[in-house]
């Protein structure tokens, strides 16, 4: 009986260690097998949900598709994971997706110890409160007493925790695994608030019986700038994921959209030359080809498109740009230069 | 406890030819061959993970139990705060399991004999009542009765300002139940050790009339006068001391109740769940162990002059014991693996704070897997080895 115990648990130790591959090009791998696997969420509107025909649509989706038109010319080519909060991070240490862009908060902790490079931030969030008009509150600060429902294995439950214990109040928390049971035990009265990154909490928002009975709290009482995440030790990936991101932001700022491209290729600008690839061999340098950036915006788009496409006035969420406005329109989104 | 040796051909025929011919030998030899690959396999398993975690920069090791954990936990027996490390969220996640898994096997098996001996009753109606229960709970899947039970039954109670309340000593609300919380004023322990004393004094008494009944046949009043001294010794000794304990009553403030004792609603569905679906199983088995019983055996003591309830307790339950017992272990060790389903509605069990959030927070999966599967082995292999135990007592003594 003993014997038998000791080689089931050595057989599972031996998966789990199989489980991890022996790090290699990331970039050669996705060209050999043909697309790239994007771990996402299991369904925020505007992020990553399937729409009205089933496809996967969202800002996060979006960032995922740019990259496999940067490497494939063809937006296509990416398959998507959906995860839990729970399960996010050992999908990726495993290998089991690529990249994630599933709005993860960029901490400290993260980038360390469990050996992930934070690509950059798509998207600077801030944890916020929502809670039932009825109950007529006001402030965050009136809510000592309450129960709270959260999802765990976020940052959240630990903002949650730091917030109360500094003002002194007292609160009961409810965590669940997935996005869906914490929504549903806070719709069928099993807390008072329910607390996620306010970006969220708008789109979560939609899934009510009731939209409007409900409300956000004014106070945002953390910094949650998101982003997509890679395994660490792989440079030329963890550049691929930098630059596209940096590559939409920089459209942006230069006034290159999907539908203008082709047009500007022919532009007199040497930035714009050199962002397209008109000028220079900036591509290859990433492991890519010289028109990546055409490819991107092209097929997807610039960071003002996909935000407004998904999140922005363009989508059913109408959250504002704020600070997600570039760097000379009064916001913090601000890419290095290409050249 | 070993399979080999159980398994050996019986007594091996002294050695003809070589070595390798030998059985005995050969059994050795083969035996160490795949212990030393195993070792080997493990060995290259190990350092490979290790080497292969290190290149990746992901931390490794057990000093992740030193850190401080904070995030905060719906229910805790023992003390907490967000300050404490994962060490103390391991210990707390422990705990909240061995409560729900400790109070369903008791429940649990309360039901399954309750409806086990119901199933045969010669009422039509008892016995087709508990069929329906064991149909019914048997052949729906555990987890849709523990949302059934959480999303269908508790959810559904009033909010915390309408509570319903029963004479102001509990509440009932959908955020669970608040119950009035005993105060033990001076004297107190004096109570506590009439209570012990009670049971000592009721189990001595229990042994005693055993052996008389076994000696000289002559029954005794044993459970009532085992319930006298329970109750009644504590009971004198409160009136004695002067009543000293007195209730705080739960008041509504706020959000919720102050004071009282709050039990989350997660806790009693899981509780719920997990002791009426192991009930219907141990029912089955209860019937089955009863039934196994020949006819003979009750008819026997039918002859002899005995009633049917002593009938039952002295002839059949201790034949019928024996049947019980091993599947029931199989019961008991499915509860507490099932309580793992507790994260589905957010009860914070062992799995749900240790394989899940603090596995989340600091993405050590190796260690932390590695730590709850001896977790839940150790758990089971206790219940196993007492129940073990229990069923040599029972076993039938062979003279």
């Amino acid at each position: 009986m003993h014997k038998r115990m000791w080689k089931v648990v050595a057989a599972a130790g031996a998966l789990a260690v199989l489980a991890l591959p022996a790090s290699a090009a990331t970039l050669d791998q996705v060209k050999a097998k043909g697309y790239v696997q994007c771990g996402v969420s299991q369904g925020v509107i505007g992020y990553s949900a399937p729409n009205d025909k089933g496809e996967w649509a969202g800002f996060d989706i979006d960032f995922c598709r740019a990259i496999a038109a940067a490497i494939f010319n063809d937006p296509s080519k990416a398959k998507f994971t959906p995860l839990s909060t729970k399960d996010r991070f050992t999908a990726l240490q495993s290998g089991e997706i690529d990249i994630l862009t599933r709005n993860t908060t960029w901490t400290l902790d993260r980038d360390t110890k469990l050996g992930f490079n934070f690509v950059g931030t798509t998207y600077y969030d801030g944890q916020g409160f929502m809670v039932k008009k009825s109950m007529k509150i006001n402030s965050a600060l009136e809510l000592s007493g309450a129960s709270v429902c959260t999802q765990t294995g976020t940052t959240t439950e630990l903002n949650l925790a730091d917030y109360f214990r500094n003002n002194k109040m007292k609160y009961e928390v409810v965590a669940f695994a997935t996005a869906d049971e914490t929504i549903k035990a806070y719709e069928s009265g099993r807390c008072d608030v329910f607390t996620t990154d306010a970006s969220q909490l708008y789109a979560q928002r939609l899934k009510f019986a009731n939209p409007d009975d409900h409300m956000v709290l004014p106070e945002i009482i953390s910094k949650e700038p998101l982003g997509p995440v890679v395994r660490q030790g792989d440079d030329q990936w963890f550049d691929i994921g930098k630059w596209t991101f940096f590559a939409m932001l920089n459209a942006e700022e230069l006034g290159i959209t999907s539908k203008n491209v082709e047009e500007m290729k022919k532009s007199s600008s040497p930035e714009i030359k050199r962002v397209l690839g008109v000028e220079g061999s900036l591509g290859e340098g990433l492991g890519l080809t010289n028109d990546w950036v055409v490819r991107i915006i092209s097929k997807v788009g610039n960071y003002a498109e996909i935000y407004d496409r998904n999140l922005g006035a363009g989508s059913k969420l109408k959250i504002e740009r704020g600070v997600n406005r570039l760097w000379n329109k009064g916001g913090i989104q601000y890419a290095p230069p290409i050249r | 406890m070993s399979d080999i040796t159980e398994t050996r051909l019986p007594a091996a025929k002294p050695s003809r030819g070589s070595l390798l011919t030998d059985p005995r030998t050969r059994s050795i030899l083969i035996q160490g061959t795949v212990l030393v690959l195993v070792c080997v396999a493990l060995w290259f398993f190990i350092s490979n993970g290790r080497a292969n975690l290190a290149a990746r920069n992901i931390q490794t090791g057990f000093g992740f139990l030193d850190q401080q954990a904070g995030f905060d936990i719906s229910q805790t027996l023992i003390a907490y705060s967000d300050n404490a490390s994962y060490g103390r969220v391991f210990l707390i996640g422990l705990l909240n399991t061995l409560l729900v898994a400790g109070l369903g096997v008791i429940f649990a098996t309360i039901i399954g004999f309750g409806v086990g001996i119901a199933r045969l009753s010669p009422n039509w109606l008892v016995s087709k009542l508990a069929e329906v229960y064991v149909e019914v709970i048997r052949n729906l899947p555990l987890l849709f009765q523990i949302l059934f039970w959480y999303l269908g039954v508790l959810a559904a109670m009033p909010a915390a300002r309408q509570s319903l309340s029963f004479f102001g000593l509990a509440y009932f609300n959908n955020r669970g139940v608040v119950l009035a919380r005993p105060l033990f004023g001076d004297g107190s322990g004096i109570i506590g050790l009439a209570l012990l004393a009670g049971i000592v004094l009721a189990f001595i008494v229990r042994r005693w009339a055993h052996r008389r009944q076994m000696r000289t046949g002559q029954p005794f009043p044993t459970i009532k006068t085992m319930l006298a001294l329970i109750f009644g010794l504590p009971l004198v000794a409160y009136a004695a001391t002067g009543f000293p304990i007195s209730l705080e009553w739960p008041v509504l403030r706020g959000f919720n109740f102050a004071g009282g004792i709050r039990v989350i609603p997660e806790f009693v569905a899981l509780l719920l769940a997990l002791s009426t679906y192991t009930g219907g199983f141990i029912a089955e088995i209860v019937r089955a162990g009863i039934q196994s019983v020949n006819r003979g055996q009750s008819e026997a003591a039918g002859s002899l002059g005995l009633r049917p309830g002593p009938t039952l307790r002295f002839v059949v339950v201790p034949q019928a014991l024996r049947v019980i017992i091993p599947p029931l272990t199989s019961q008991y060790l499915n509860l507490i693996k099932n309580s793992s389903l507790a994260v589905a509605i957010g009860y914070p069990d062992f799995f749900a704070l240790f394989a899940g959030t603090t596995l989340n927070q600091t993405g050590q999966a190796i260690e932390i897997i590695a730590m709850t599967m001896a977790v839940y082995l150790v758990i089971s292999l206790i219940i196993s080895g007492l129940m073990n135990l229990y069923n040599q007592r029972m076993a039938l003594v062979e003279r």
